[in-house]
């Protein structure tokens, strides 16, 4: 599955300062679409190159760490629970950085 | 069938914004946990600054306002949010953009490009004042004396005057600045803890500094940071976000992360922090700091020296541990002609991170 990933906010500082990430996926064996908590285990093993507590905290983003799903706010779709489809695009964003 | 449940479920549960019932939510708003749409967002994010201002009347018409912008998050919204709102509302405040260089190569130098961008787009005059014409040092120069340990003391207080003398040369009658609600129930905490019962009646007022030359408001105060971020995200500005080079970010630190955490499970709590801190009543037999003014340059100072001359004094005597913790680095004689000649107290590294209160 294509997907886009996008760090903001000062997350990019974590995957070598890239932005924009497109991405190809498998959906885990077993399961039928992929969700939103398989993504960011997936994230946390590709993408993020040092610093890993900065966007993981447990099993989920760091708190202050803003997540949308094609520009929607994950708080509103399920979070972890989000299911993802082709194409979509999934921005992280860290609130916790300058003034 | 199961697909198209999850399709529906994605973009939020077919949700429509519960304020205009015609578009799709696309956030679920922290102080009120509604779920809104963009363009109502914007609209309730906008108007409740402005009845802030309107209900605090943090400005008179025909003011000159400075703005402390250092290209991030807070000041860059505050920036575009003031300049909309004075349009609009026709405040009639000429607004002006104030930074501060504290010479940090790598990190200020490209957050000044950003607020440089900021002057053109917002159509706002820019000044900015650098360390090293007013104290004759850069922090660059500062972390190569005194280390990595008690440079955000130097910073933050020295940050701190910067700002007031930036504003004096604009002949501003006001600062603003961009604390938002997470900063002020973090500066809350942190009060507590350390116990500093000044800074914790004063760290929650609106407004600061009216008996000053420069009085400060934070038009913020209740903005949640999360609504910050996704104004500057949906409306695409253009903000910095790398953390200091120098920052060691610790004790702020923790209690942001404590913050964050409640934030998760009551968003509330950032609120009701803040209104705690407004109620405290601190007993009319609190012994406070008297404040008057520095003997050497005049700022406000409750000592006889301000807090940035006796760092200055330090630096350039090649002192560079005096006013920070304890000054037994000193041998007695220069001890007592020290504590004779700049009569302070000894005050342990505070400040941390870009946060005066």
């Amino acid at each position: 599955m294509q997907l886009t990933v996008e760090f903001g906010g000062g997350l990019e500082l974590l995957c070598n300062s890239v932005k924009i990430h497109n991405i190809n996926i498998e959906t885990p064996k077993g399961a039928q679409q992929l969700a939103m908590r398989d993504l960011l285990v997936w994230v946390q093993n590709n993408l993020i190159k040092e610093r890993p507590e900065m966007f993981i905290k447990g099993d989920t983003v760091r708190p202050g760490v803003l997540v949308l799903v094609n520009d929607c706010d994950w708080e509103l779709s399920g979070q972890l629970d989000t299911t993802l489809e082709e194409k979509d695009v999934v921005v992280f964003i860290s609130t916790l950085h300058g003034g | 069938m199961a697909e198209s449940h999850a399709k529906v479920q994605k973009v939020g549960g077919g949700r429509l914004c519960c304020i205009c019932n015609e578009r799709r939510a696309a956030l679920k708003r922290p102080k009120t946990l509604e779920q809104i749409c963009r363009e109502c967002f914007f609209a309730v994010f906008e108007e409740e600054i402005h009845q802030v201002i309107v209900e605090n009347q943090l400005f008179n018409p025909g003011e000159r306002i400075a703005i402390g912008a250092s290209g991030g998050k807070d000041s860059t919204v505050l920036a575009y949010v003031l300049s909309e709102l004075n349009r609009r509302h026709d405040y009639r405040l000429d607004l002006f953009l104030l930074s501060v260089d504290e010479g940090i190569t790598g990190y200020r130098d490209d957050s000044l490009e950003t607020v440089k961008r900021n002057e053109i787009q917002y159509g706002l005059p820019l000044k900015i004042v650098s360390y090293k014409d007013l104290y004759g040092w850069t922090m660059d120069e500062i972390v190569k004396i005194i280390g990595l340990k008690n440079n955000c003391t130097f910073c933050g207080v020295f940050r701190r005057q910067a700002l007031d003398r930036g504003a004096s040369l604009l002949k501003v009658d006001k600062l603003v600045t961009g604390h938002n609600a997470d900063d002020i129930a973090e500066t809350v905490l942190l009060n507590i803890l350390r116990g500093d019962i000044a800074r914790l009646s004063r760290c929650t007022a609106i407004t600061t500094g009216e008996d000053g030359p420069i009085p400060r408001c934070k038009p913020f105060k209740y903005t949640y940071e999360k609504e910050i971020v996704m104004y500057a995200y949906f409306k695409r500005l253009d903000y910095f976000s790398t953390e200091c080079i120098y920052s060691p970010n610790a004790y702020r630190g923790f209690a942001r992360e404590f913050i964050k955490d409640l934030e998760r499970i009551r968003p509330r709590a950032i609120l009701d922090i803040i209104k705690s801190g407004e109620n405290f009543r601190i007993a009319t037999s609190t012994k406070m700091p008297e404040q008057g003014t520095c003997e050497r340059c005049g700022y406000i100072s409750s000592q006889k020296w301000c807090k940035a001359c006796v760092l200055l004094e330090g630096l350039n005597r090649g002192l560079p541990k005096l006013g920070i913790g304890r000054t037994r680095v000193l041998d007695k004689d220069q001890k007592k002609d020290l504590k004779q000649s700049i009569g302070t107290k000894s005050i342990a590294s505070k400040q941390c991170g870009s946060l005066d209160f």
